[in-house]
Formats: structure tokens, sequence, C-alpha cells
């Protein structure tokens, strides 16, 4: 294991969020939307009860933070399962049939990546209004290409191997080749873009959530706590500083996961 | 060369009519009725209506509508902004020019750290150096940027106090627009006879932290970029040759090694484009930097539709174009792809 730093490294951060993510409302001591009017804007370490302060409402930043990690991991979970199933089955048949199936599908595939990603978002959004639900439909659907296009090149170079020929001469239908021959081979990119998708993911619902175009308040996303936390920035800055760092830790791990998993996957390309 | 240019053009024209195409729809699918978000609720009849709808061409069937789309915008019309009643295409490019300062001086500093950084983590393999590096880089990737942003004013700004919070110059100066570039436009001989160089200065002052901040990301991806690239041509023959030849390091890495390493950069920054504009979005809306980014923010949160539709528009053909050019510039720079089709 010492060989995969990286990837433990990530394996153990990612653990340690999911693990404060279900036992939230055991850790936390208070609700995370509930208001203190007695305790606005208290630094961290003050104030018994409340171990990492409150916000400019009075609310636990601590147990926001914690359900905010809720947020953020489902969302993650979501918007990947969104675009990973579209995106596959899209770059399947694109890859697998090519002709018109492959022109029109990639031709839709390059207007959308045309589009900076946190742009179509946006773009998205406009039409469906703020709000986590749309963030997440608006994030999945700027996701779709990057597993479409992988997809297909992988399925491209399967299609050249033997097993291939020998399962169309024994008479196996379009969908059994595609389902059980092809696909299985195909998984280790796939998983490595997964995870890497995951921290795009949450990183861009964050982004519009800071944006005013993502969850509303009161929800707990670290996103709308660091908007939220803007104007105070010179009089209390940890408001500023914690829902930051859970979201670069999150973004961390899965990062270090996908390029330890690239490697796992393909030693070839450790060596460097 | 000219024959792979234009097939590459005819090339880009489908995915152009589907961005057209994608920027006509996005106005027809907001639930609500157009006309009547324009008119309001109150105080207006039947006839008023009716001849609104005709003046925006929406009781024509919605193919003559798109017809009558790309006319406009063949002609260069790409509508009016509701809110302000001017053209959204000079809307655009009263703004451009800010993110286009914003964005190449990012670059430009991603560039000049991040490739001798990769350099020198690829020649320092598996040393505590190229660790570090690309430890750092790695944090750098996983930056959410507008988090960054205001890490960096919390420290510079308000702490230190060395550097302004938001826009692109201080109010005690006033500079007539010229190219929409501060820093060209305060050298402009009335600014200067009136303040001297401290205009030009304090835009300086204004645009360090922004461009740091954006530039983080591109910084992290090429610097490891190039050390992957570098490390991929330090392992082939003419470096050998090179060596056995007695050439200095100096020489090797820096004349035979980098000059082919760089060659993949280019795509790299070509495909950067779309990472610096979403940076260019977040970055303007942390420093209240006047550019499109900020506009199209400002845009959603005011339902403004035209304005949406045409710098989604214009962003996305702008992406496309450069794309392409990337890839001729990549052609150009490796001639050993010319050949093959």
């Amino acid at each position: 294991m010492i060989k995969y730093r990286g990837l433990s490294l990530g394996l153990f951060i990612i653990f340690i969020f999911v693990l404060l993510a279900i036992f939230a409302p055991i850790i936390s001591s208070h609700d995370p939307s509930s208001i203190y009017t007695d305790f606005l804007r208290i630094s961290p370490f003050q104030e018994k009860g409340f171990l990492l302060g409150t916000d400019d409402l009075g609310r636990d930043i601590l147990s926001r933070l914690l359900f905010g990690s809720r947020i953020s991991l489902l969302v993650g979970a979501s918007v990947v399962a969104i675009s990973l199933t579209c995106g596959t089955t899209l770059g399947l048949l694109s890859g697998y049939f090519r002709g018109t199936v492959d022109t029109i599908i990639m031709g839709v595939i390059d207007v959308l990546m045309s589009f900076p990603s946190i742009l179509l978002a946006i773009l998205v959004i406009s039409i469906l209004g703020p709000g986590l639900n749309n963030a997440m439909m608006a994030v999945a659907i700027v996701g779709i290409p990057n597993f479409t296009r992988i997809v297909r090149s992988s399925v491209m170079v399967e299609k050249n191997k033997d097993y291939h020929l020998a399962a169309v001469s024994s008479g196996a239908s379009s969908g059994r080749i595609i389902f059980k021959e092809i696909f299985p081979n195909i998984l280790a990119p796939l998983i490595v873009q997964a995870t890497l998708g995951f921290s795009e993911a949450i990183l861009s619902v964050a982004a519009l959530g800071f944006l005013g175009l993502g969850a509303q308040p009161p929800l707990p996303e670290w996103g709308i706590m660091l908007s939220d936390a803007r104007p105070f920035i010179e009089s209390n800055p940890s408001m500023v500083t914690l829902p930051g760092l859970c979201i670069f830790f999150v973004l961390l791990g899965f990062n270090l996961m996908g390029d330890g998993l690239r490697d796992y996957f393909d030693p070839k390309l450790k060596r460097r | 060369m000219i024959k792979r240019f234009s097939f590459k053009l005819i090339k880009m024209l489908p995915t152009l009519f589907g961005i057209c195409l994608l920027a006509f729809l996005v106005v027809r699918l907001v639930p609500g009725d157009p006309v009547m978000t324009l008119l309001g609720e109150r105080g207006n009849s039947p006839e008023v209506y009716a001849l609104m709808k005709t003046k925006l061409g929406l009781d024509l069937p919605l193919h003559q509508q798109f017809f009558v789309y790309i006319k406009g915008l063949m002609q260069g019309d790409l509508g009016k902004s509701i809110i302000t009643g001017t053209s959204v295409a000079e809307e655009f490019f009263s703004r451009f020019p800010a993110t286009i300062e914003l964005s190449l001086t990012a670059l430009i500093f991603a560039l000049t750290l991040g490739i001798p950084l990769g350099v020198l983590a690829a020649v320092k393999r598996n040393s505590p150096v190229d660790y570090i590096l690309m430890s750092i880089s790695l944090a750098g990737y996983s930056m959410p940027i507008f988090w960054w942003g205001l890490l960096l004013i919390l420290f510079f700004s308000v702490h230190l106090g060395l550097t302004p919070v938001s826009g692109r110059l201080s109010v005690a100066y006033f500079v007539e627009p010229w190219t929409g570039f501060m820093l060209i436009d305060t050298l402009q001989r009335e600014v200067i006879a009136e303040d001297g160089l401290a205009p030009f200065f304090s835009a300086i002052k204004h645009l360090i932290l922004p461009a740091f901040v954006m530039g983080t990301i591109p910084l992290a991806i090429i610097a490891r970029m190039t050390r992957s690239s570098m490390l991929e041509v330090l392992d082939e023959d003419f470096i050998k040759t090179a060596k056995a030849k007695g050439q200095n390091s100096f020489n090797i890495i820096f004349k035979h090694a980098l000059k082919n390493a760089l060659i993949p950069i280019i795509t790299i920054i070509g495909l950067m484009l779309g990472g610096l504009i979403t940076g260019a979005i977040l970055t303007e809306t942390i420093f209240s930097w006047p550019g499109i980014g900020k506009w199209i923010v400002h845009s959603v949160n005011q339902r403004d539709y035209p304005s949406i539709q045409g710098g989604v528009l214009l962003i996305g053909t702008l992406v496309v174009l450069i794309n392409r050019l990337v890839d001729l510039a990549y052609l150009w720079a490796n001639p050993r792809l010319r050949g093959d089709k």
C-alpha cells in the first residue's frame, strides 16, 4: 500500500468525510438552522457549546459544516450518477455503432463542450431557475461530455480486439456485446473519471451556491456559507476560512483518489 | 496547410450552428410568457400585447423565428438588453477588454511560473523537491478559487493593506476609455499629464491579486503537464545522443528537451480556455472586476434573457474559434503530425 500513498490518503480523507456526514446529527450539538440570537458571530473556541463559533444569524458553524458535508457528498453522488449513466450510454452507442449515430451524438457533445463548464451550468439554471436540485441537474448535464468521450474512445479501442470478433462470429447480439463484453473492459477509465467527476461536481455546485445560483439559504451548503460570510471577512475570518477548508479537503480527497486510481489501473504511467 | 486550414474551419460550422440553436432555444424554454415579463402584470391591453408580440417576432412559427434570429446574427444584431436598453453586443464588447486583460495576465503568470517549476520537478525527478512541488500543484488543483480569492483578500488586503479589494482603478483617477485595457489606457498622454504614472501603478495594483487568483489552477495544471511532458522527452534517444556528445546539462534541458516538451503544452493551453472563463466568472464576482463574467452572473440574476443569450453565444463561439486556432498552432509546432490525415 506504500506504493499508493496518494490513493490511500485520498481514500482516508473521503472516508472521514463520509463518517462525518453519516453521523452529523449525533456529532453536532445543534440543529444547523436553529438561530441563537444571544450568540451572534462568536469566534471559534470562545463559547462553550459552539466549538467553531456561530455565524451572523447565530447559527452553530460546526453543525452547519457537518450537515453541509451531507449535502456536498449527496450532490457529488447524484451528479456523477446522472452524468455517468447518460454519458456512458451515449458513449457506448456512438463508439460501437459509429456512422450517423456517432455523428449526431458527437455533434451535440461538441456543442456542449464548447461552453465553459460554469457558463453552461448558468445557462441551464437561467432556464430552470436557481435552487439546489436545478444546480445539480445543470452540473450533471455539464458532466456528460467527459464520460461520453472517454467511453467512446475506449469502446473504439476494444472493438478492434479479438474477443469482440469472437463474440460477433459466435452470433451474440449487439446489446449483449456492448454490455456484457465491452462494458466490463472499459470500467477502469470510467471509475477514474467518476472519481474526478465527484470533485468537479462538488466544486461546481459550491461555486453556483457562492454565486447565489445554486442552493438557497437557509440550507447549510458550503458555497452559500462562504458567500454569506463575505461581509464579515474582516471581523470574523473563521466564517470564511472554515467552509472553504471543507470544500478544499473534499476536493483534495477525490483528486488524490482519482490520480491514485489512474496509476493503479495503469501502472505504466506511474513510473514518472 | 491551407487545405487543412479550410477543412478545419468548415468542420467547425456545425458546432457553431449548434451554439446558435442552443442560444436561440434558451429564451424560448424559459417558463412563463416573455411578452408578459416585458410588459409587466398591470396596465396593458390585448392590443398592446399583440403589438409587442409582433414587434418581438414571437407570433411567427418557431422555425421562422430561428431564421429571423440567424439573419439578425449575420448583421451583428444580438438584440437589446431588457434592463439597460443598450445593444447586447455593445454591452459585451465594452466589458470584454477587462476580462481579456485579467485572463492574459493570469495566463502569462501561470506560464512563466508553471513551466520552470515543471522543468525543475522533472529534472529532480523523485527527489524531495519534486514531491513538494507536485504536492503544492495538487493542492492548487483542488483549490476552490472563490475561497482562495477571499483568503488572499483577507491576507493581502485586510491584514497587510497592500492591495485594493475591488475594481480596476482607484476612484481618485479618471481615465477616458480608449482601448479598454486599463494598463494601456492609463498611459495615455492626457492621463500622464494629469496624474503622472500614479494611475498606471494603481491599475497594476488592482490587477495583481485577481490575476494571481485566476492563474492558480492553470499554474498547477501547467506545472504538472510540463513535468510529465519533460519526463517523456528526457527518455528519448536524442537526449541520450546529446548527453553522449558531452553537451552541458543546461543546453540539454532547455535547448533539446524543453523545446519538444512544450508542444503538448500548447494543447493544454487551448483546453484550459474554458477553465479560464469559468475562473473569470468567479474571480470577477469576488473582486467586482467589471468584465463579462460578472456581467453574465448579473444578467442571470436580473433575468435579462437577451444578454444571457448573446453572452453565451459570443463566449461559445470564441471558445470554438480559439480551440481551432490552437489545433492549427499545434500542427505548426509539430511538423511530425502534418503528413498523416
